[in-house]
């Protein structure tokens, strides 16, 4: 078999689809096939990331398993808005307990499925920043301590928003929320406290850490694939910009989560017990302003009295990811594929 | 609700009952734009279409595709001057599509492989005469067989292919390339009459009992100025020049060659006069390179081969070997005016290309036909005279290059068709323009433009191969890839993929996708993450 360099793609992998491409190099979500794990009529707001990101991870996690998955459900937007009795938009076996407990259910379906011996059926357990950082942290440790065979995913819109956007263990420095207002010298959420789980998880030397946005679907599918090959704890944060709570407009949510990797202030990696392995590099490096400006929950560090000062800041943060993750523009370009003929 | 199996509270599906399209204010609607390059191709090429054709390698279709509109791409893969590269909004991405040199691979590889033109209409039993073989009366002769009439091709040279043939050098086209474009087009059962002089058309008409008359007589005539000349100096015009050339019978020049003008022609004068065997070819314009008609690729082509430049200068005498130029300035509105200051150069002979008329002498004093300017005035149907009379090309007002013929002769045969069936021509409405804001260029991957391989400079000096080389069938792939097509649906899955409410349905390969209204919320993510700006918000009619 030769290996002869083919050619550029037109769209490269960057879109979703290629009518250029090989079936096997499509993604899931461009096979009208696909799962729709997460199905319409749902009540998500417009344009919410949480919505196209629960779909995207497990209509590939669907695929990894030949549909022999189960996911359990953490309280939260989430839950909320596909699960309204009598509706369901879940075309997958869902379970739902309490806000907190989830990875513990997790737990519990995995091993009632190894007692059946039904190993072949997998476990998905999501959650939003809420339910992962805060209130389910116990619980969630304690499942990667123990190396339960679950895949747990954070989406992570950081902060409670189906209770009217408060402040969580994920908001980020100088967001507004119903509980960090825009008032006195430092407005919005403070600098310095927080929660960064995807690096507390890697403590945890599970076998597998990752960080992904909606913006990149290729980059997400392959993560929940390599995931799904795997046994034991997993941990995925994926981050899903939410329209409401950010004060972005609902046709910009991808743009806002392309922002916020091109940016730096979200580093997009992969790690194997505890080590990071592999980045994804800046493609066009863009200032922090970019992203701020477009959220209103921003909106108190620009215009007349704005901050620059504050903005400065939170760009310090993004040069301080792009150097410790090693982040920086590289000539790296997907539209090259190798083919083999 | 039937009965639901142990621990399954909900219905799958049951959320389908939950319209969510009802939260909608907008509604993302489908659209198709006019690509920049198609609205800027002369000739009425659609570009896009056949480089989405070509993308999948699928060469063949994309040819055909290409001949729709225009039967030359050698030809035009060499000449044209390229307005859609101009216009191509990848240009403001990184570098525009090679599009001429994609259309050039296409034309050559069907020249290889001896594809054949689509076939002729139906016989309509009408008969049109076309004046004048060059790319405005082949593209007319072409477009007429198509629709089934019966073309009879009259032309004064000894060869088909006018200014293409007796104008253009064949370092730029390769006589091999002509010829078989041509052959092919008059292979679709065209008659042809060379080496004959159309003196008057009315005649020629009846005689023939044409139904209607196509002119694409061209501008051959050689524009003169009054230059003191000394018996023994040697002046001759660019047109013939050329011509002759072609006619492998070139003129002696000597050594020292001057070429007095700034178009196409003047460049095209003055390199073939460096493989000729000129050490010296100086050309004098009366402006400067800004305000110079010529193209600039071809500029800089020549600037490369040798060709000298004397700008803001007139000739004003000529006497013996010695040259009188003098210089000039330019005024406020860009005129140029004279200095006073003179200077001398040598010259063995001073070529004139100062700009070409056209001989209309056939039409007689026909009041039926208005000459504005020293063209024919046609209306947009290419119609000259209610009788049925239409021309095209160098004939009427233009911007005379081949690529403007060739549409010409294209619009020309639609309305010789309308006319003949006793209708008007009735343009198809164009879409709105895709503009360069439109697009989401993340999506597009980075890639610079494939460079043609140029000739080395010498071997450009010294004979008449073709100066700029052609793709292959992998840099060919790559460059159509780069495509952009702004404005319309490439199926890149992306409105599939990105809708938060399953609310695209895809229908498959070249069927595209459609909206499903009943669960659209309008968040607009899809017409945001278009690559290429072919999904429209429009409010919701309530």
């Amino acid at each position: 078999m030769t290996t002869q360099p083919v050619h550029f793609y037109q769209v490269g992998s960057f879109a979703v689809g290629n009518r250029l491409l090989d079936d096997s190099d499509q993604t899931v979500q461009s096979d009208p096939r696909r799962s729709n794990s997460l199905d319409s009529g749902h009540r998500a707001c417009q344009g919410c990331g949480e919505a196209l990101g629960a779909r995207y991870v497990l209509d590939a996690a669907m695929r990894a398993t030949s549909g022999r998955l189960l996911a359990v459900n953490a309280t939260g937007c989430l839950e909320v808005f596909s699960t309204p009795y009598p509706e369901t938009s879940w075309r997958i076996a869902w379970l739902h307990s309490l806000f907190g407990n989830a990875p513990a259910v997790a737990t519990g379906v995995a091993a009632a499925m190894k007692v059946k011996g039904k190993t072949d059926v997998r476990v998905v357990a999501q959650a939003g920043d809420g339910g992962t950082v805060d209130i389910g942290f116990g619980c969630l440790s304690g499942m990667f301590e123990r190396n339960d065979d679950v895949l747990f995913v954070c989406y992570d819109n950081e902060a409670y928003m189906n209770t009217g956007v408060q402040r969580s263990g994920a908001t980020p420095p100088a967001a507004r929320t119903a509980t960090t207002e825009a008032v006195g010298p430092e407005p919005g959420n403070v600098f310095g406290q927080g929660k960064d789980m995807p690096r507390l998880a890697m403590a945890h030397g599970i076998a597998y850490v990752a960080t992904a946005t909606v913006a990149d679907l290729h980059d997400l599918e392959d993560k929940v694939e390599h995931a799904m090959r795997l046994r034991g704890a997993r941990y995925l944060h994926v981050l899903v910009p939410c329209p409401l709570g950010w004060g972005s407009a609902a046709s910009d949510t991808i743009k806002v989560a392309r922002l916020a990797k091109e940016t730096g202030l979200f580093p997009v990696f992969e790690a194997i017990h505890g080590e990071i392995t592999a980045v994804s590099p800046i493609r066009h490096r863009t200032p922090v302003e970019a992203y701020l400006s477009i959220q209103r929950r921003y909106s108190h560090l620009f215009g007349e009295h704005g901050r620059p000062d504050i903005v400065a800041r939170i760009q310090e943060i993004a040069d301080r990811n792009i150097a410790t993750f090693g982040l920086s523009a590289k000539e790296t370009d997907r539209g090259e594929k190798e083919t083999s003929a | 609700m039937r009965q639901l199996p142990f621990a399954i509270t909900l219905e799958v599906g049951s959320s389908h009952a939950n319209h969510t399209g009802s939260w909608r204010v907008e509604r993302p609607v489908y659209v198709d734009r006019m690509p920049p390059c198609n609205d800027a191709c002369p000739a009425g090429e659609n570009v896009q279409h056949w480089l989405y054709d070509a993308e999948p390698g699928d060469y063949e279709a994309a040819w055909r595709q290409l001949v729709e509109d225009n039967p030359f791409p050698a030809v035009m893969g060499r000449i044209c001057y390229h307005p859609c590269e101009t216009a191509c909004n990848r240009a403001q991405l990184d570098e525009a599509v090679g599009i001429n040199s994609i259309e050039r691979f296409l034309g050559d590889l069907a020249i290889e492989r001896g594809w054949a033109l689509p076939p002729v209409g139906t016989d309509t039993g009408k008969r049109v005469l076309v004046v004048g073989a060059g790319p405005s009366g082949l593209s007319a002769a072409y477009h007429l067989r198509r629709l089934g009439h019966e073309v009879h091709l009259v032309d004064s040279a000894p060869k088909l292919g006018g200014m293409m043939r007796y104008g253009i050098p064949a370092y730029r086209l390769p006589r091999a390339a002509l010829d078989a474009e041509i052959a092919r087009v008059v292979a679709l059962g065209i008659e042809v009459k060379l080496d004959h002089t159309v003196q008057d058309i009315d005649r020629e008409r009846q005689e023939g009992r044409f139904d209607a008359v196509f002119l694409g007589v061209g501008a051959q005539l050689a524009r003169r100025v009054e230059i003191p000349a000394g018996d023994s100096s040697r002046v001759l015009d660019a047109v013939s020049f050329l011509h002759r050339v072609a006619d492998e019978d070139p003129p002696r020049l000597g050594r020292r060659v001057v070429v007095y003008g700034g178009g196409d022609t003047a460049l095209d004068a003055a390199r073939t006069a460096r493989r000729l065997g000129a050490t010296d070819a100086i050309i004098v314009y009366r402006r400067n390179r800004e305000r110079m008609p010529a193209h600039g690729d071809q500029l800089e082509e020549s600037l490369e081969e040798g060709v000298t430049m004397r700008w803001l200068s007139t000739v004003s005498r000529f006497e013996g070997e010695h040259l009188t130029l003098e210089k000039m300035r330019l005024n406020e509105e860009g005129f140029p005016e004279p200095t006073g200051e003179f200077e001398e150069l040598d010259a063995d002979a001073l070529v004139l290309a100062l700009g070409q008329d056209t001989d209309l002498s056939l039409l007689g004093n026909d009041p039926d036909i208005a000459i504005e300017e020293g063209v024919v005035a046609v209306s947009p149907s290419m119609m000259a005279a209610a009788n049925g009379v239409f021309a095209g090309g160098d004939a009427v007002p233009s911007e005379r290059t081949a690529t403007v013929a060739i549409g010409h002769g294209k619009r020309a045969a639609r309305g010789i068709d309308a006319f003949l069936a006793g209708n008007e021509l009735v343009d198809k409405a164009r879409h709105e323009l895709a503009s360069f804001d439109r697009l989401n260029t993340w999506y597009y991957a980075d890639a610079p433009r494939t460079r043609r391989p140029e000739l080395e400079r010498a071997r450009r000096q010294s004979t008449f191969d073709e100066v700029v080389g052609g793709l292959n069938q992998e840099n060919a792939l790559f460059e159509a890839r780069r495509c952009l097509s702004c404005g319309n649906c490439f199926e890149c899955d992306n409105c599939f993929g990105v809708c938060p409410d399953n609310a695209v349905v895809k229908l498959g390969p070249s069927r595209r996708y459609e909206i499903d209204y009943d669960f659209c919320k309008g968040c607009g993510i899809c017409v945001q993450e278009c690559p290429c700006g072919a999904i429209n918000m429009v409010p919701e009619q309530i």
